[in-house]
């Protein structure tokens, strides 16, 4: 290295990136909103190879690569498979203050975990195997948000 | 098929705000890691470069470190993923018969921007990105499932913490060469659990390079001494959705590590390789790929680590270098494992050298919670 650049005084230059973006949602996953923003109804599909119900739904199956037509409405209700405590702040990221909890809750009817947060329960009461039930919100836009969160059954 | 082989490599020292730019460390660990071969930069006629736009604030961010990387009038091409892909890149277009001396260099400015948000991005903006998931918080998921799933505890995982900020002092490249114990990782502060602070990697500036080249090249450019041979390669990827997997199932990394092994002609992986480095992100990730790489059975990770198989001079050292866990510049991570192994293959690690090494393994993921794994073997 040369000797001059010891004695630098390096700059760092401030800035942020924000470029707008919209995201078409493909007919399966708008079918899945637009029920739940206008019914308030979890559904989910089939691939009518294996079997495998998803929720979300997906435009085709990961194991068998076909297309899962056939819909299932879900009861929305499920169990805790594994969740988290975050206690760290990311006010432009996260839609809640820390500490709050993430959960991949394994739906009822469905053999895949939808990932949302657990609330109206202490996070430290949390537990895996709890049952949880989905509450939606009374204003809904059609995305994830519409389910405010997951809370204790019953 | 042809061989190929490491002749040269480069590593920066791995530090939280670095002054160089992301040209100047390409430059630097590229200069070295051609002077290590022996050779000039008008024998290389492949460029591989391994970063991300996301992370490096610009866009095609190869174009910009282009000259850097020796690529001036020459072709360069990217992976944005781990440096582990990047070198299977550099090699596939070697063995293509196209290209010739091949440099696979990856830098990573993780500590200019914000890791949370970037890695935000990587979930699907129609499903879970808006709920502000990221790296640290899906980790954490899959670290309550696979302690659910075998019955483990937050003071194993702890244990992976103490032993590879230990072994950092022995690498004067790792940024958090720390000698702590259990105690320490489980009062650290509580990130987002099970995860605390102490489990955590620490997002790291840095750069590596590599030379590759073919057998009949390597022959002619390099000593044997300087040689290591590429033997085996795998690589698996599984479901995006966190909620598509298991996140305790390794079947991806199986997959992978089977077809590194049928390669490299590794039966027994535990006796047949010497050393190991794995991309330990997060503590409990270590045990859990190493489950996945076969040296011990599903859910007896955490076991083999109490009883010291990993340990520097256990069985099996893993992390010689001190892992991700004392240094992550998450793009370099798996060319810097790759460059780690090259080091301890030829004897040449220093006070990290764990005695000699004929064979060993580096593991880098790409994806959230090890959604693609891709697995090397290497030797004499």
């Amino acid at each position: 290295m040369s000797d001059w650049k010891k004695d630098v005084e390096v700059l760092i230059h401030q800035g942020k990136i924000s470029v707008p973006y919209s995201w078409t949602v493909g007919s399966t996953l708008s079918r899945w909103y637009c029920e739940l923003r206008d019914n308030g109804k979890i559904w989910a599909n089939r691939c009518p190879s294996c079997g495998t119900v998803f929720v979300p739904p997906k435009a085709k199956c990961i194991h068998c690569y076909q297309e899962p037509h056939d819909w299932v409405e879900l009861p929305g209700t499920g169990t805790v498979e594994t969740y988290t405590i975050v206690r760290y702040e990311e006010p432009k990221l996260h839609p809640r203050k820390a500490p709050f909890v993430y959960g991949l809750i394994k739906m009822d009817g469905a053999d895949t975990c939808l990932l949302h947060f657990i609330d109206e329960i202490e996070p430290e009461k949390v537990k895996v195997g709890m049952r949880v039930e989905a509450v939606l919100e009374e204003e809904r836009e059609g995305n994830i948000l519409d389910i405010r969160h997951f809370r204790p059954l019953g | 098929m042809e061989k190929v082989a490491i002749i040269g490599v480069a590593q920066s020292k791995y530090e939280q705000n670095k002054p160089e730019t992301f040209a100047e460390m390409v430059y630097d660990v590229t200069r070295r890691a051609l002077e290590d071969a022996g050779i000039t930069k008008d024998e290389v006629d492949n460029v591989v470069s391994v970063s991300s736009d996301f992370w490096d604030g610009r866009t095609i961010s190869s174009m910009a470190i282009q000259d850097s990387a020796c690529a001036y009038g020459k072709d360069i091409t990217t992976v944005e993923g781990d440096g582990t892909f990047g070198c299977l890149y550099g090699m596939m277009r070697i063995l293509s018969g196209s290209f010739g001396v091949t440099i696979v260099v990856a830098h990573h400015k993780g500590t200019e921007s914000n890791m949370n948000g970037i890695t935000n991005c990587a979930f699907d903006p129609l499903v879970e990105r808006k709920l502000g998931i990221d790296a640290v918080s899906s980790a954490a998921l899959q670290a309550r499932r696979y302690m659910t799933k075998y019955a483990l505890k937050e003071e194993q995982f702890a244990l992976v913490s103490v032993k590879n900020h230990g072994n950092a002092m022995r690498n004067p490249l790792a940024l958090f060469p720390m000698e702590i114990t259990v105690e320490d990782v489980m009062n650290s502060r509580r990130i987002a659990d099970p995860l605390k602070l102490l489990d955590c990697s620490p997002v790291t500036d840095g750069a590596a390079a590599l030379v590759l080249a073919a057998e009949r090249q390597a022959k002619k450019l390099s000593t044997r001494k300087k040689r290591v041979w590429l033997l085996g390669v795998g690589h698996c990827s599984d479901a995006y959705r966190l909620g598509d997997r298991d996140l305790a199932d390794t079947r991806a990394l199986k997959a992978a590590a089977k077809r590194a092994y049928a390669m490299a002609g590794i039966v027994d992986p535990l006796k047949e390789i010497d050393v190991a480095e794995v991309y330990d992100a997060f503590s409990y990730m270590e045990p859990l790929w190493l489950e996945g790489l076969g040296f011990c059975e599903d859910g007896m990770g955490c076991e083999y680590l109490e009883r010291g198989y990993f340990n520097f001079d256990g069985k099996l050292p893993v992390n010689p270098s001190g892992g991700r866990l004392s240094a992550n510049p998450v793009q370099v991570a798996g060319l810097a494992e790759l460059a780690e192994c090259v080091l301890q293959i030829r004897g040449e690690a220093g006070e990290r050298q764990v005695g000699e090494v004929n064979v060993a393994l580096a593991h880098g993921i790409n994806g959230m919670c090890g959604q693609s794994h891709c697995v090397w073997i290497l030797g004499r």
